[in-house]
């Protein structure tokens, strides 16, 4: 940047804080925007239907009633069935009463867990902290695009195993994992372990169905499919035992006991009944298609996510500019992208390490994910930035 | 009987003719420490500070104890019964204020001070008085003068008698203000903040500059240098923070200048545009948190290289210091676990592989002429930022 480009610069900013900034939120993969239909329905419960779902009064069974309407939603979404969804505060609760809980409950058949090196933290940590505990975890490492082969996990389990626990879309990559494979695997290797898989980032995006996977627990997220923060979902198959880690009430036959955050699982509710698979991914599908293709005609970048990876999400290195710096660049033109995984702030990319990119390219990665509410508009926008970014910022 | 509380002077005792200045200067800094604590009488007397509630009900003690335990200046202080001087009446208060204390205690001894030479009983007699009434009252004590559980110390005094248990360390130093005005040079790791209260601590009233070069930093990491002086506020005072643009200046440096003396042609860059700043702002040094040898910047060829272009004191309270001492005194202040936080600063971007440990000042100058150094200097001058940081409350 020139010495008056930079005032200039600087004159432009000072003026663009007189009005709001146009907002180009392509960070969907760290969170969605709750969606008209599920904010309004929050500030109606909020307002209206206040009233404990365990209280036998009218206002108790109203809340109720609402619940597990919103339950029974969810469920079919997974073709599960409603008493085997339980409301967590998240995905990270879901996966720390899945994890800790399936093995406390089956500890006396064996020891051995086996995940991937690319689960999402609060999958990884938990199984960090179980391994600390005793137990024998094997972590299956990724090939160079984040991917993990049927043929990888078959080597690997054995009658010892008592949980595998799987992601279905890795949350910085878009890696697909062959989830509906493992089952399969378990049987074929006589083993009792338990199935995990953590779908917090295929929800809404990807085809579920428990039945068809042989999932035993499964998770999801609220606010990855324009729902509030603060509620997610466990889905446990009806016989399969596992201990529960918080004590209290009745509530959710124990398993999660509390209070249910009624207006945040309204929202919930709402907007899960807001996703429209086909339409949504028929359109996400072709600004993936569309935004990679651009892509590679940049000099010097690289795609980091593999042809296959889930749609919403598109990881690539500039090979030229620090992730950090070009997302702050991006951030003052109010396009907002991630550098990785929402929750690993100045770290380098533990996923993205694991596929062994080189470190020149992990350091420059970027990771951009789609909603619905996206348009190519957008993702010109970007380019433009991005292009604007490696002609005046410092190259690595 | 009114609870009131005792400042102990630290190192102002010791000064001379302007002794007056300092005590003026710390009573002005705790009535604007404790305005929010409630309304109270402040009086001087003896090298002590009395505050007395004007409304005792209204006053937080725990709070004002911790307001109190942050200003510079004071060597001890302590919660203490105020009564009359008259011997009944010490006796009753001591049975009184310390109930809770002497009822659960086995063991205690009374100390007494009298600086009013005028009342009539020595210090042994006064000790013995109480000791012997408190014995009575409370069955379950037996004197112990080697190591008691509780010492009640009596001070006999100008304006009352005072009755008061153990008393507290205070932050020791001089009264800020004392010591004039500097300007810290501040990153957002862990060495400035803590330079920065350790010259706050001798009297010095704080200027704060920042050096932000965005895109490269976030705004997050000027969010944090931010976080960092509101803690070091509820020490030092008010402080002025001053943001400089650096982006230009920075990417220029890369551009133009050979990779290994980008950091040593940065610092200087810094000082001189500090020390434009600081005359601005009426500072008569700078501060910075450097440590002999910590990094290649660090070192003395380093920083007789950056002190070339200073022409005021550049104060490094830091210099002798290991990391582990330095990183106990953040602890102590709480400035730790922000200055942790991993967002970049202006002072690990750009870092060449293989700084020069030891570089000469005229091959710096040299290599440093390939830039237009005034106009530099003057574009990121004019174009700072100023932000107001408020102690906390």
């Amino acid at each position: 940047m020139s010495v008056l480009s930079y005032n200039l610069f600087i004159a432009k900013i000072k003026r663009k804080e007189d009005f709001i900034m146009q907002e180009i939120y392509l960070d969907n993969a760290a969170t969605t925007k709750p969606c008209k239909e599920a904010v309004e329905k929050i500030i109606d419960t909020l307002n209206l239907k206040y009233g404990n779902p365990s209280s036998l009064h009218k206002k108790g069974l109203e809340a109720e009633k609402e619940v597990e309407f919103a339950r029974a939603k969810i469920a079919k979404m997974l073709n599960a069935d409603s008493k085997e969804i339980y409301f967590t505060s998240g995905g990270t609760e879901a996966n720390n009463i899945a994890l800790f809980g399936a093995v406390k409950a089956q500890k006396r058949r064996g020891k051995k867990i086996i995940t991937t090196a690319i689960e999402h933290p609060s999958v990884y940590n938990s199984v960090m902290q179980l391994e600390k505990q005793g137990f024998e975890v094997d972590f299956l490492e990724p090939n160079s695009t984040g991917e993990i082969s049927v043929e990888q996990i078959r080597r690997i389990v054995d009658a010892n195993t008592i949980l595998v626990s799987v992601m279905m879309v890795n949350n910085e990559v878009g890696s697909v994992l062959p989830v509906e494979k493992i089952k399969d695997i378990i049987k074929e290797k006589n083993s009792t372990a338990l199935l995990h898989i953590d779908a917090v980032q295929a929800f809404g995006k990807l085809p579920i169905n428990v039945e068809q996977f042989g999932a035993d627990l499964l998770t999801i997220s609220a606010h990855k499919i324009h729902g509030p923060k603060g509620v997610g979902a466990l889905y446990k198959r009806s016989g399969v035992r596992i201990e529960p880690m918080t004590f209290g009430g009745e509530q959710q036959k124990r398993l999660r006991p509390g209070t249910e955050p009624v207006p945040l699982i309204l929202g919930f509710g709402a907007a899960v009944q807001q996703i429209d698979p086909k339409n949504d991914n028929e359109k996400i599908k072709g600004l993936n298609r569309y935004l990679r293709n651009e892509l590679l005609n940049l000099k010097g970048v690289s795609i980091n996510s593999p042809e296959s990876a889930a749609a919403h999400i598109i990881n690539f290195s500039t090979n030229k500019i620090k992730s950090e710096t070009m997302l702050n660049f991006l951030s003052t033109k109010g396009i907002y992208v991630s550098s990785g995984s929402a929750c690993a702030k100045g770290k380098r990319s533990r996923v993205l390490s694991s596929m062994q990119l080189p470190l020149k390219r992990i350091d420059t990665a970027l990771r951009i994910s789609f909603s619905r509410e996206n348009t190519q508009q957008d993702i010109n926008e970007l380019l433009a930035a991005l292009k604007e970014g490696f002609a005046k910022l410092t190259h690595i | 009987m009114r609870e009131i509380i005792l400042i102990k002077l630290g190192e102002i005792v010791l000064k001379g003719l302007n002794k007056k200045n300092f005590e003026d200067k710390l009573i002005k800094n705790i009535r604007e420490k404790i305005e929010t604590v409630g309304e109270f009488e402040i009086k001087i007397m003896q090298s002590t500070i009395y505050l007395i509630p004007k409304k005792e009900d209204d006053v937080d003690f725990v709070l004002l104890g911790k307001k109190i335990s942050k200003i510079f200046g004071i060597a001890r202080y302590t919660r203490a019964a105020w009564c009359s001087k008259n011997l009944d009446s010490i006796k009753e208060t001591a049975a009184e204020y310390l109930k809770k204390e002497l009822s659960t205690a086995k063991t205690f001894k009374v100390e007494s001070k009298r600086s009013d030479k005028k009342f009539k009983l020595k210090s042994p007699e006064i000790s013995a008085a109480i000791g012997e009434y408190i014995l009575e009252k409370f069955s379950n004590l037996s004197v112990d003068v080697n190591r008691p559980e509780i010492t009640i110390t009596i001070e006999i005094r100008d304006f009352g008698a005072y009755v008061h248990v153990d008393s507290l360390p205070g932050a020791g130093g001089i009264p800020v203000g004392t010591g004039g005005r500097a300007a810290v040079l501040i990153s957002g790791g862990i060495d400035s903040p803590v330079a920065a209260w350790m010259m706050a601590k001798r009297g010095v009233e704080l200027v704060a500059i920042h050096f932000a070069s965005p895109p490269y930093t976030s705004p997050r990491a000027e969010q944090k240098v931010v976080a960092l002086l509101n803690k070091v506020a509820e020490f030092s005072g008010k402080i002025e923070m001053i943001t400089v643009p650096f982006t230009v200046l920075q990417e220029q440096i890369k551009r133009t200048c050979a990779e290994d003396f980008f950091t040593i042609i940065m610092r200087r860059f810094m000082i001189q545009i500090a020390q434009k700043l600081a005359r601005k702002y009426r500072c008569k040094a700078l501060i910075t948190g450097e440590s002999l040898g910590q990094v290649a910047s660090q070192t003395i060829n380093a920083i007789a290289c950056t002190d070339a272009v200073a022409q005021m004191p550049v104060f490094r309270p830091l210099i002798g210091m290991d990391k582990d001492e330095i990183v106990a005194i953040a602890r102590k202040i709480d400035t730790f676990e922000t200055s942790i936080l991993p967002y970049e600063d202006c002072c690990t971007i750009f870092t060449p592989k293989h700084p020069k440990t030891k570089p000469i000042l005229n091959d710096v100058q040299k290599e440093e002429s390939k830039l237009n150094i005034d106009q530099l200097v003057k574009l990121a001058v004019e174009n700072i930022k100023i932000t107001k940081i408020l102690q906390e409350n």
